[in-house]
């Protein structure tokens, strides 16, 4: 039974394009059959940071008004034979996407992989309507800042209220995952505490990714992270967030980095 | 580490974040359930008065400040010229 999983937050800049290649790219890594789809049509990204930018021939509006078939659509990622991206369309207007159109869409995914997972655009409309309305479950990216949280408690009452499963009157699954999170300024009193977005959103919590420089680089490079530096903290939080995700249960930790003698003298030095 | 931070005289901010975030959050959550109520009440308020005369949508405006001691609901219809002496609710 295919998950259809949207990684949305209201707030730009929080995440989202970066966990949606991370948590893609990690499920496949598990042998999972996934599909990664980009629903900011206009300001695509996620082929982009999945480094699938020069391979990209039709895209989701182009399926979604039957120009093309999903099969041409779709592309199949160099690295990880498990994972697909159906990209956004860069140059058509957002409006070019409708509901009938996205519900078959995500009906034929459904049928040919194990995960669907809509990398949201930011904000309340349209799109972002759109690319929750089929979720069975929700990652809510989430800075611990105050307007990343206040935009997220906006989001949680929206896939509260207007998915299709709160249409029919069942429940959305909702996944907190903080990101950008630096331990030792939460510790120092200036950083928001994950207790302290937990007790406010009160859903449950699927990982916290550590502030890290290699986000950057996984980005430069495109690749999603969990491929360019497996071992690396905001890696090992994808991969324990994934295995949340399948049902397991781990506590959460902060990964950190592992430095060695020669990292911290040099650390030292420069500081 | 609060006497380090009475030391340097300097309050944290996180708990001063979680703080407005929690006032904030509390009162935006009313207020959706709310706009729902006064929607629904702007409606059916609208459906007895265009039995009996012909008011415009955008002419009804509804209010609600609930207040710790006292609520206010807060109707301000405007009525076309012709039918004035009918009625002028506020």
């Amino acid at each position: 039974m295919a998950k259809v999983l949207v990684v949305t937050s209201g707030k730009g800049g929080v995440g989202k394009t970066t966990s949606t290649a991370a948590l893609g790219a990690a499920l496949a890594q598990t042998g999972k059959n996934v599909v990664v789809v980009d629903f900011d049509v206009g300001l695509r990204n996620l082929d982009l940071v999945m480094g699938a930018e020069r391979r990209v021939v039709f895209d989701l509006i182009n399926v979604v008004q039957g120009d093309a078939k999903l099969a041409q659509a779709l592309i199949r990622d160099k690295r990880v034979e498990t994972l697909s991206i159906l990209p956004a369309s860069q140059t058509r207007d957002k409006d070019a996407l409708t509901p009938e159109g996205v519900a078959r869409v995500i009906e034929e995914l459904r049928e040919k992989f194990d995960w669907v997972i809509c990398d949201s655009p930011a904000g309340i409309e349209r799109g972002a309507q759109l690319a929750m309305y089929h979720a069975d479950q929700a990652v809510v990216v989430t800075n611990p800042e105050v307007s990343s949280v206040r935009d997220s408690d906006r989001i949680i009452g929206m896939l509260d209220s207007t998915t299709e499963r709160a249409k029919k009157g069942e429940k959305i699954d909702k996944h907190l995952l903080l990101t950008r999170y630096d331990p030792s300024r939460a510790a120092r009193g200036e950083m928001l505490r994950t207790e302290d977005v937990l007790e406010i959103l009160s859903i449950p919590l699927l990982g916290i990714i550590p502030e890290s420089e290699e986000v950057l680089r996984a980005s430069n490079l495109g690749m999603p992270v969990t491929l360019s530096n497996p071992t690396s903290a905001p890696s090992r939080a994808y991969f324990e967030a994934v295995r949340r995700l399948e049902g397991e249960t781990l506590d959460v930790s902060v990964p950190t980095e592992r430095k060695g003698l020669f990292d911290w003298l040099f650390k030292r030095s420069v500081a | 580490m609060s006497f380090l931070t009475s030391l340097f005289g300097r309050k944290t901010s996180a708990p001063i974040a979680r703080d407005r975030l929690q006032i904030l959050l509390a009162h935006e959550r009313a207020g959706e359930g709310q706009s729902e109520l006064i929607s629904k009440l702007q409606e059916e308020i609208l459906e007895v008065i265009k039995r009996h005369i012909s008011v415009d949508q955008d002419k009804v405006q509804i209010k609600m400040d609930r207040g710790a001691g006292v609520s206010m609901l807060e109707i301000d219809i405007e009525v076309p010229e012709a039918t004035k002496p009918a009625a002028k609710a506020d």
